[in-house]
């Protein structure tokens, strides 16, 4: 793994041979300042770092710097997700300055879903910049010291960089490529697409692990509970990405409907269980979507607390 | 070629309906091959306004005339012995047609007709699609012939997204992955090995570098 410096707790873990564990939470519709709060006092000492979502699938929420500054400030690690969708590269600069001003040190780098999927279909998009061309960016700024410009930094965000990449998209044969480009972009760690089709997804980690670039990032597993049948169905039918097998599907369907919650989170266990066991595997990322408070359960249930205390 | 389309009647009458001499002025050029603007829907537009100002009890004059181009002046210059016969002229050119009739006719007021969509190609009779962005600095010689900034739903430079599927765009199923079309040119041409690079942030500076942008050939200028 890269001998960088140590930037980050999430990093630490992970560099100290860990398994590493985030989850996210998605920031309120509104200017409520507890929403976040509670989400972050649930998870926070189930995990070693917390994501905040930035407008996910393009709807307008509390935006990610302020509720990773409020994470930050509770005593918890933010991951600080920053999509190119909505902000060009002076944007995306200064909020990246304003992040290290308050000691954010993980980033989580991502184009976004396209504004048409979101609650303003019709609002002009940005892209700018790319995921992949954000991750240069931070990556300049911190080790170059530099803006894009060139200008020199006096002070420079200290950031363990992050991109995701979805195993599962299509053509299925590049998704590999695509993650060694993103890594010689400066990409340290990965927090994946949901993972529901296991052996799809060991078919990709056995590429990763062939062209050894398990031993250039950290790939963090992504684990979303299913809280039913319906929702299983609609990740599998309507969320761009997604691969939901039949089998999993059958499972939900084959208890009651008061349990299906019950039989997700055991799905959910199984699954990080089973990936634990795979090499290259090196953290798990839960996003349990608005069903934060299952996340104690399953990361205690998973074997994998209590959390690894480090300097 | 410039591609557009016509705009609904009903807003080209809201536009004209309280004139009395009206031209509609079509284009011999972009418009008139993706069948928005030429000579043909001039003809489809007079015989509507026609009958709208007739069943409205209303004498207007409506003439019909396609110009060769209307963004070129030699073109444009045609108009002028006839201009002060009306009041409006509805223009079916691309907006650059309606801004040169504008521009060179500055007492008379001209109404678009069509809405100029994008830079595209035949696809099949009847059906269009977009191609070019004219972003001022083509790539195409590094992603197999394909535009990423033209055929990628967000413009990605190192695509493609997670949201890829069976070749098609996340945002929707008509549409193909620009990024999966790239995958397959460059693997067909041998020239995979170009995927792995990042390709650093654009320089849109070319594109949109604040104000409208000029294009200079010296040579023909002396």
């Amino acid at each position: 793994m890269s001998t960088t410096p140590l930037y980050s707790k999430l990093q630490k873990i992970l560099a100290a041979g860990h398994f590493g564990v985030t989850s996210e939470c998605g920031p309120p519709r509104s200017c409520d300042p507890k929403g976040v709060e509670e989400k972050a006092r649930m998870i926070g000492d189930y995990v070693d770092a917390i994501n905040v979502t930035d407008n996910q699938t393009a709807v307008v929420r509390q935006c990610s710097l302020a509720s990773c500054i409020r994470i930050k400030q509770m005593g918890y690690d933010p991951v600080l997700q920053m999509v190119t969708r909505d902000r060009n590269r002076i944007a995306l600069q200064s909020d990246l300055l304003g992040a290290g001003s308050f000691g954010i040190n993980n980033i989580l780098c991502l184009t976004g879903d396209h504004q048409s999927f979101g609650d303003h279909p019709n609002a002009a998009n940005v892209f700018d910049l790319d995921s992949t061309q954000l991750v240069q960016t931070v990556k300049k700024m911190r080790d170059e010291g530099k803006l894009l410009s060139g200008f020199e930094l006096k002070e420079c965000p200290q950031m363990f960089i992050g991109a995701a990449e979805n195993p599962f998209a299509d053509p299925f044969e590049i998704r590999v490529s695509r993650l060694a480009k993103k890594v010689a972009a400066g990409a340290q760690f990965i927090q994946t697409q949901c993972i529901y089709n296991i052996p799809k997804f060991k078919q990709w980690m056995q590429g990763v692990v062939d062209r050894g670039l398990d031993e250039k990032v950290y790939i963090m597993a992504g684990m979303t509970p299913m809280k039913g049948v319906g929702m299983a169905k609609y990740m599998k039918n309507r969320v761009p990405g997604m691969d939901v097998p039949d089998d999993l599907i059958k499972r939900l369907s084959g208890v009651p409907k008061e349990k299906q919650a019950e039989e997700g989170i055991k799905i959910c266990i199984e699954q990080i269980q089973e990936l634990k066991e795979v090499k290259g595997v090196k953290g798990f990322h839960i996003m349990a979507i608005e069903w934060e408070e299952k996340v104690p359960e399953i990361v205690q249930q998973a074997g994998l607390y209590p959390r690894p205390k480090v300097d | 070629m410039i591609i557009a389309e016509p705009k609904p009647i009903d807003e080209i009458i809201d536009s004209l309906k309280d004139f009395n001499r009206i031209l509609v002025a079509g284009c011999d050029g972009c418009v008139t091959v993706c069948e928005a603007g030429g000579m043909k829907e001039v003809e489809v537009v007079a015989s509507a306004l026609r009958i709208y100002f007739k069943q409205a009890g209303r004498a207007v004059t409506v003439d019909e005339i396609s110009l060769t181009r209307q963004c070129d002046r030699p073109y444009t210059a045609q108009l002028a012995d006839k201009i002060d016969q009306y009041d409006a002229v509805l223009s079916l050119a691309c907006g650059v047609g309606v801004q040169f009739l504008a521009e060179d006719y500055k007492n008379k007021p001209i109404f678009p007709g069509v809405n100029t969509c994008f830079m595209g190609g035949t696809e099949e009779k009847g059906l269009w699609t977009e191609r070019c962005q004219g972003c001022g600095k083509c790539i195409l010689a590094n992603t197999g012939g394909i535009c990423p900034i033209a055929r990628c739903s967000k413009r990605m430079l190192n695509g493609p997204c997670g949201g890829s599927s069976d070749g098609r765009c996340e945002v929707n199923k008509d549409i193909a992955c620009g990024w999966h079309l790239i995958y397959e040119r460059l693997k067909e041409l041998g020239q995979l090995d170009r995927f792995e690079t990042p390709t650093d942030p654009k320089d849109w500076n070319t594109s949109r570098d604040g104000g409208p942008r000029k294009v200079i050939k010296e040579v023909s200028r002396l």
